[in-house]
């Protein structure tokens, strides 16, 4: 990479509130961290990239849609940086930019869908949420078997009462939709 | 009449980039008292300092008023000048219009005002400076050392070698402090104990060393020169003068289990014991708080055995009373202590390394016990759980080093050496194990040090990653280790049968109480100040107190031992004056005046002041009074402030002089 | 006692059987609870990925609720509530800039004052020693492998509860009932938490681990005190054992399924028959 004289960090440390200067990449978040195994950039590393005002590189990462949001990476910094935040702020940086990478779609999907509908409800409404997201996947992906997989589950939480079809819902659900525009300026998709 | 010589000094571009200097000396030259005034380009220069020295002898200067840089730096240097041409130095003053002033300003029409005045009230000041002659206070000279580690021996040895009286106090039972308990040395691997106990006997052995251990200082009272430090020397239930050292008593002692001080826990020691073979003195004590005699009145074997009859459990601490005239502090350091009790609020602990929880993860003195030929094992590398060689050793470096978060923020410096030194050794003595180091720098920087750790590596086959761990867990009867190899970009996993954590240097448990007792300043982690970092390594501002070895900051053992040599020389400096002096600048007391009401001795600081009585000739009492001891006293001046009669006054700094400078400017 | 309560979406809706047995167990224990009104989603992981002004706004609504209605005291028993809760609080109360702000986003005044509590805390308020008295069936031959999961220690700064490395406060509770927890390494694992739907791969590797580890040290269940967590052990449990060709057969309970059955309440009333994962 050349490295130039301006290093825009696409507002991730402001979002974030972490102080990146004072990662001095020692690496402790990605040792404990749950999914490095599986991730394509480590978390120290993409916290290195956006010190080297290579946010952009770092926000289109898969690494940060695999992230289970453990914690475990701030907690256990030894500079207290807020490396969970940094990774909350990549996800939205990237979301807002539709830059999220082709095989986490699903993830953002599911985000996505989980968001509309408390936004719609006031609440989850949680067979409204399945059905839309399993029905946004398959026009995605056309698996047939991912729109289908749990249907046997249905009648199991039914069996046991956790099925719920209709259930209360929020009285003031307009206020829940003000907050969301308010808070969501930059534009959903 | 008084005719004072004004100098202004440029300071190059430090000070007349901002103020107008010329400006600042003809203005000077108007205030009354003044006889010239002039400026110079450096005036801590030699032609400076000439110029200075001209004009007192052409003028008959009576006074001097530099305006220049901070007193700190360069009052000396001008004083000495003056005195060179027979003025009294206590007659030169310096105007900081420096730090205090172009430093500080960007304004030069603001900036030259205030330097005006700030030399006027240097000038009002100067008109009311008397003559004064340093003070001089009675020195003995017999010195103290704190601390019987390596530091504390090699500053012994060296005053005593010189020809002076030196005690050496000393906690534990014996001295040799960490140093006795390595196994080898970086970066020559020389046995720890085969260079140290030479040196240890030396200190017991030589006439003018007196050894008091299982003792410390219990109060100090006095001042440079002139200190008086009461000793406690703690029960060891021995006849010192009859005891032998044969051995009788410890192995015939039934209370075997305790665990070993000086195995860090690895080991364990009857209740009346040695705590090493090779100890100074070689002679036993008993712990009190184990021993069946001592909390029960059973047993009592070792007293029956004892041919010389040397057991006295009757034994109770004595105090001591040694008047020195320097002290030296080498108290050392202890680990930090990496399970959850933590000595600061702010200092947390590893939870995530199960030091405490699992037996196998050690720090890294616990390890040099393990390799040491006098340790637990026999020096035999054995895990504590089950005394197997482990096949695969992880070392971890910085637990609480450079941790803001959870330990300390600083660096322990010799970690990165003895890591090396760990592996070299753990390698030699198990010639398939596996050694892994996670680091996250190398610091090396002394003489053959990267060297030192290159061949680690190279030739002894180390593996190195650099990264932190994340965390230890246990399973099996092995440890997995979570770490990074931030190099390679991946998370690496280790199953190891023993972990070495590398826990900070942090300053011996008691130092800040003795540097409390001893008035000497420590930073926020408990490490004794120097008075300079750059220049004044091992004194402090306590005066006649020094500083040396791991106490002071951590260290390596080349670096305790140069230390140590330097505070030796500083305490023979002072030795060797014919007398000591201190800056008059001290407060006084009219005695004729003052109504003894003593709320001077109340506000003291330094306790400087006393209750003095004054007696006529047949002895009656006349009036009481409060008097200052000019060897104590540090001129704060706030015995003058809360003086309600005006008797108390500071020479070189008085009312006078003050209200003087106050009017100057309004 | 009375005080507030903050179900979150989890707890009246499929993992109703959490609020069953937490309603159970503290109405046994003289705790009424007050369902705040017409409270809202607290954001989950879907907000504080997606919009941070969000993540801070739809737990504040909550808490303005909460100040609006008198209660000083909030019970969030789904950690991912509390958790949330906890952190807009701590925000909140250090801002008056974003205290301002997120008071005219969310319609009403927030000032982070209100205390939000996980169930182990209503718990340790309500005291051991009056729980122990009031023990019918001690829970002897239980050894359970207590499960903390992310949320209810971690970050520390913002919950402040028990020690994020060797947490202890179930060990204490459920031992002083008469149980012998199991000290075991996965205390504090994540299980995969809410990628249940989006990422199964991801929950099923990571929560065998957990029901491995448990299983290794020789626990006979697992107790957690987050409605994700029993999500993922439990419902999951069947499809773990098929992904890795194992039988892990531990039943999994809510902190407040054991607390009610030492009280003596029938299982059935508590909810404990609702679980996927049933004692054989």
């Amino acid at each position: 990479m050349t490295l130039t004289a301006s290093t825009d960090d696409l507002g991730i440390e402001q979002l974030s509130g972490a102080s990146l200067r004072d990662c001095y990449q020692c690496g402790k978040c990605s040792a404990g961290c749950p999914m490095a195994d599986s991730m394509d950039v480590l978390p120290n590393r993409l916290i290195r990239l956006v010190q080297l005002g290579q946010a952009e590189k770092a926000m289109r990462a898969e690494s940060i849609w695999k992230c289970v949001s453990c914690m475990t990476c701030t907690a256990r910094c030894p500079k207290s940086v807020d490396c969970a935040g940094v990774m909350d702020a990549l996800r939205q940086i990237a979301f807002e930019r539709g830059a999220v990478p082709e095989a986490r779609q699903r993830t953002v999907l599911f985000q996505k869908a989980f968001l509309d509908n408390v936004r719609r409800n006031g609440r989850l409404r949680e067979l409204e949420l399945v059905g839309v997201f399993k029905l946004r996947a398959f026009f995605r992906d056309r698996s047939l078997r991912a729109l289908m997989k749990d249907s046997l589950l249905a009648p199991k939480l039914m069996h046991r009462g956790k099925l719920h079809f209709g259930g209360q819902r929020v009285k003031d659900r307009a206020v829940v939709g003000r907050i969301f525009t308010r808070c969501m300026t930059n534009g959903e998709k | 009449m008084a005719r004072i010589g004004v100098f202004v000094c440029w300071c190059g571009e430090n000070i007349a980039r901002t103020v107008d200097v010329e400006q600042v000396a003809s203005a000077a030259f108007e205030l009354p008292g003044v006889a010239c005034a002039m400026a110079c380009k450096y005036m801590c220069s030699e032609p400076g300092q000439a110029t200075i020295r001209r004009k007192i002898a052409e003028e008959h200067l009576t006074g001097v008023v530099v305006a220049s840089c901070s007193p700190h730096m360069h009052l000396r240097t001008f004083r000495k000048a003056a005195e060179k041409e027979g003025l009294n130095p206590y007659l030169v003053e310096m105007a900081n219009i420096r730090e205090q002033c172009s430093w500080v300003h960007q304004d030069r029409r603001e900036a030259t005002a205030k330097a005006i005045d700030l030399v006027s009230m240097s000038v009002a000041k100067t008109r009311y400076n008397h003559a004064l002659a340093p003070i001089e206070i009675p020195l003995t000279r017999r010195a103290m050392v704190i601390g019987g580690g390596v530091a504390g021996i090699q500053s012994a040895l060296d005053i005593a070698d010189a020809g002076y009286q030196v005690v050496l106090v000393e906690r534990e039972p014996s001295i040799g402090g960490k140093m006795a308990g390595l196994s080898e040395t970086f970066p020559t691997l020389d046995c720890s104990q085969c260079i140290l106990t030479p040196r240890m006997v030396e200190a017991d052995q030589h006439p003018n060393i007196t050894l008091h251990t299982y003792s410390e200082v219990e109060s100090v009272e006095g001042f440079v020169g002139n200190f008086r430090v009461t000793v406690r020397k703690k029960a060891r239930y021995i006849d010192m003068e009859k005891c032998t050292g044969c051995g009788q008593c410890w192995n015939s002692c039934p209370s075997k289990k305790n665990p070993s001080d000086f195995d860090y826990g690895l080991g364990q020691r009857t209740a009346i014991y040695i705590p090493f073979p090779q100890a100074v003195p070689a002679r036993p004590v008993i712990d009190s708080a184990v021993c069946m005699k001592l909390t029960k009145g059973k047993c009592g074997i070792c007293a029956k055995k004892c041919l010389p009859g040397a057991i006295r459990f009757d034994d109770e601490d004595r105090l001591v009373t040694e008047e020195v005239g320097a002290i030296v502090v080498a108290t050392g350091y202890k680990l930090y202590s990496v399970g959850r009790e933590q000595r600061n609020d702010h200092v947390t602990g590893y939870g995530e390394y199960g030091y405490g929880r699992h037996a196998d993860v050690i720090d890294s003195l616990q390890f040099e016990r393990l390799l040491s030929a006098s340790g637990p094992t026999g020096g035999e590398v054995r895990r504590p759980s089950d005394g197997k060689v482990p096949q695969c050793v992880v070392f971890i470096s910085c637990v609480g080093s450079r941790d803001n978060a959870k330990g300390l923020s600083y660096c322990s410096k010799i970690c990165c050496m003895y890591n090396a030194k760990h592996t070299m050794l753990y390698k030699h003595k198990v010639h398939e194990g596996e050694a892994h180091v996670f680091y996250m720098d190398i610091r090396a920087g002394g003489k053959n040090y990267d060297e030192f750790v290159r061949r680690a590596i190279e030739q002894d086959g180390a593996h190195y990653h650099r990264g932190r761990v994340s965390k230890i867990v246990e399973q099996d009867g092995r440890l997995v280790v979570r770490g990074v190899d931030t190099l390679a970009g991946e998370p690496v996993t280790i199953h190891a049968d023993m972990v070495v954590l590398a826990a900070a240097m942090c300053p011996s448990d008691g130092a800040e109480a003795l540097a409390q007792k001893l008035n000497v300043g420590y930073d926020e982690n408990g490490f004794l100040s120097e008075s300079h970092p750059k220049l004044r390594p091992v004194e402090t501002n306590a005066a006649g107190v020094y500083v040396c070895g791991a106490c002071q900051g951590p260290k390596d053992i080349p670096e305790s031992v140069s230390q140590a040599t330097a505070a030796a020389g500083k305490v023979l400096v002072m030795f060797s004056r014919q007398q000591l002096t201190r800056e008059p600048e001290v407060a006084r007391v009219d005695e004729s005046n003052c109504a003894a009401c003593f709320a001077c001795i109340r506000a003291c600081p330094y306790n400087a002041i006393e209750r003095a009585e004054i007696r006529d000739r047949k002895g009656q009492l006349v009036k009481c009074t409060a008097r200052v001891n000019p060897g104590l006293c540090m001129g704060c001046g706030t015995c003058v402030a809360v003086c309600p009669s005006k008797c108390a006054d500071l020479a070189g700094f008085s009312e006078q002089q003050i209200y003087a400078m106050v009017e100057c400017l309004v | 006692m009375e005080i507030g309560y903050y179900p979150g979406c989890a707890l009246h809706g499929s993992s109703n059987d959490y609020e069953t047995s937490v309603r159970s167990c503290l109405g046994k224990l003289d705790v009424g609870l007050r369902e705040l009104d017409d409270w809202i989603c607290c954001g989950a992981t879907a907000a504080h990925s997606l919009n941070h002004k969000l993540a801070v706004a739809l737990p504040a609504r909550n808490l303005a609720l909460a100040k609006r209605d008198g209660m000083t005291e909030l019970l969030a028993p789904c950690p991912m509530c509390s958790m949330e809760l906890l952190r807009a609080n701590r925000a909140l109360a250090a801002c008056p800039r974003l205290r301002k702000e997120i008071s005219e986003i969310v319609e009403l005044e927030v000032d982070g004052s209100t205390q939000v509590l996980n169930l182990i805390q209503v718990v340790q308020k309500i005291g051991l020693d009056a729980i122990i008295r009031q023990v019918v069936r001690p829970l002897n031959g239980f050894r359970p492998a207590c499960y903390y999961g992310c949320l209810l220690t971690r970050p520390p700064r913002d919950v402040q509860f028990d020690d994020c490395e060797q947490p202890s406060s179930m060990e204490t509770i459920l031992a002083a009932l008469g149980a012998e927890p199991v000290d075991w390494n996965y205390k504090t694992e994540c299980c995969g938490a809410g990628m249940t739907l989006a990422d199964e791969e991801t929950v099923l590797n990571l929560s065998h681990k957990i029901l491995s580890d448990a299983a290794a040290h020789h626990a006979s269940c697992i107790v957690v005190a987050c409605p994700m967590c029993h999500v993922n052990l439990d419902m999951k449990q069947a499809d773990i054992e098929r992904r890795f060709g194992v039988r892990h057969e531990l039943v999994v309970y809510y902190l407040s399924d054991l607390i009610g059955l030492a009280l003596g309440i029938d299982e059935k009333i508590i909810g404990i028959d609702r679980h996927f994962v049933v004692k054989k």
